[in-house]
């Protein structure tokens, strides 16, 4: 595969560096991290020192708040059912953004059909979270509130910390997926009052199949999956030692780097996006500001986004995303899309771009180039 | 093994499509589908002797929808009247090797633009009436049901 991959938000490669030091513990120091010889205490020692990695890059206040897990449908599911259902002595509502991952839309409507009461938090044109709305719907009873730190599709990142004290002045817990944000943008749970956060190793570059769950000290949650007790009982399962030991060293590796591959992606971004606009009827979606730094979104009008993407790849060998229906599995619209006011007609019409460690401003001038002619191309077949 | 993505005549079909444009004062013009849904196609005909003579379309959806127009209007060039209305979606997409399952309803509406512009030809020549060139499922107003 070569080409220009403008997916990273998707997949992302797993850095060099990280994947030498979890390498050795595929076939040389393998081991279960329960056994008690030898093997088995280097084992426990490298998954010890992934978590204490993990918990740094987030500021957490010990290395025990990070429950490793499968990735982040896995954490997002443990926190939500794990909270809720621990905790439904406190109250029976639950409340979500708009604009959530599905992976923490779908527990938590699973949730309902058990007798929670689920409401949906409106987000404005550009993503941002009504605040109004959240201090208006959240009550003592509201078990578990879900902002997500940025969104994955349209970029906008959340006012956390004031979501964060809205729902503990007027509710209990707050989940944060911060899977799309982490590495990305600094993340403080103690600063920003967070109960349980979401991470993921791959948006780190850290090995696929691997993520995190924070869970504050005294946040009390009980596990979706039962078996043996790793993972202090709450993700029983012999440890993924390798993807583990790597999202540890990616994790470590991100908080060194993290605010120097902000300011260089930023401005490739900022790049890409004025020079995207100038193709007519083109619009950014999400926060113009208050954006992932590596993340552009955009829509067209008159074309569809399956046929973007297509056009992009075929023709330029260019990997980008989308949020049209007819690339989805379910053939529905984003509802994120839908949430920040757009028709279906307009909704259609997404490309997402995300950089990462491989782009480079001198990309710039192709990428731009790619998808005017792709527009062009398109727009020259449609009707509307 | 389970075919993946589109297959590489979809592919040919959508990065390089046959009969694209309009043809002015077509003989006959059909329209299926809806932007909302996220598919909408328009095909135009011309007529001599009783077959498809010319025909153009235009199309804004995803992959399949525009190798689908492209393939339906190369099958239906120079065949008569009749046989250009047996053509039906499932032969348009067998002739692309298959279209991946989700696809098969909401982006395979070629045959049916086909047929709604060969009717809306026979409503002009007074072949039949206006209330006898019913919409064909997927046509203009249904709803995006998939």
């Amino acid at each position: 595969m070569c080409g220009i991959n403008l997916d990273y938000q998707s997949a992302s490669p797993v850095d060099p560096r990280a994947a030498e030091f979890a390498e050795r513990y595929l076939s040389g120091d393998f081991g279960n991290p329960s056994a008690l010889h030898s093997r088995g205490l280097a084992a426990k020692a490298a998954l010890e020192e992934a978590r204490a990695k993990v918990a740094e890059l987030i500021n957490a206040e010990n290395p025990e708040t990070i429950v490793f897990t499968s990735g982040v449908t896995e954490a997002n599911n443990l926190a939500i059912r794990g909270a809720v259902q621990r905790n439904a002595a406190k109250g029976k509502k639950l409340l979500a953004s708009q604009i959530e991952h599905i992976s923490v839309l779908n527990p938590m409507k699973d949730l309902k059909k058990g007798g929670f009461d689920l409401n949906l938090v409106p987000v404005d044109a550009m993503g941002s979270i009504d605040l109004a709305a959240l201090e208006s719907l959240l009550s003592k009873e509201t078990v578990l509130t879900s902002v997500m730190y940025a969104n994955s599709e349209i970029g906008t990142i959340q006012p956390i910390k004031e979501v964060s004290d809205f729902v503990h002045e007027r509710g209990q817990f707050l989940h944060v997926d911060a899977s799309a944000a982490a590495g990305k943008i600094p993340i403080d749970v103690q600063k920003d009052g967070i109960d349980l956060l979401t991470l993921s190793s791959n948006d780190l570059y850290g090995p696929q199949g691997a993520g995190a769950l924070y869970v504050k000290s005294g946040v009390r949650i009980q596990p979706v999956l039962f078996g043996g007790g790793q993972e202090r009982g709450y993700r029983p399962g012999t440890e993924n030692l390798y993807a583990l030991a790597g999202f540890g060293e990616a994790a470590r590796l991100a908080k060194l780097e993290k605010e120097e591959e902000r300011v260089r992606l930023q401005a490739i971004r900022d790049a890409l996006i004025k020079e995207i606009l100038k193709i007519e009827e083109s619009y950014l979606t999400g926060h113009p500001t208050q954006r992932l730094p590596h993340h552009a979104s955009f829509r067209f009008s008159r074309i569809e986004g399956e046929s973007i993407l297509l056009t992009m790849d075929a023709m330029f060998n260019i990997q980008v995303s989308t949020g049209s229906a007819c690339s989805s599995r379910t053939l529905e619209p984003s509802h994120v899309l839908l949430a920040i006011g757009l028709r279906h007609e307009q909704a259609h019409g997404s490309m997402i771009m995300t950089l990462g460690r491989q782009s480079n401003p001198g990309q710039i001038p192709f990428i731009a180039h790619a998808a005017k002619k792709t527009v062009e191309r398109l727009r020259a077949l449609s009707p509307l | 093994m389970a075919q993946i993505g589109y297959s590489k005549k979809v592919m040919e079909h959508f990065m390089n499509p046959r009969n694209v444009g309009v043809i002015e004062n077509p003989d006959g013009y059909g329209k299926v589908g809806n932007p909302v849904c996220g598919d909408l196609m328009e095909i135009f005909i011309t007529v001599k002797e009783d077959r498809v003579d010319d025909i153009k379309f235009r199309t804004f959806g995803c992959g399949s929808a525009i190798a689908v127009s492209s393939m339906v209007t190369e099958m239906a060039k120079g065949k008569t009247l009749n046989e250009a209305m047996k053509i039906t979606r499932k032969d348009v997409a067998d002739e692309l090797d298959g279209l991946p399952p989700q696809k098969m309803h909401c982006s395979n509406l070629g045959a049916d633009a086909l047929h709604a512009a060969i009717k809306n030809y026979w409503v002009k020549i007074g072949k039949i009436k206006p209330e006898e060139a019913k919409p064909e499922e997927g046509e203009e107003g249904e709803s995006c049901e998939t």
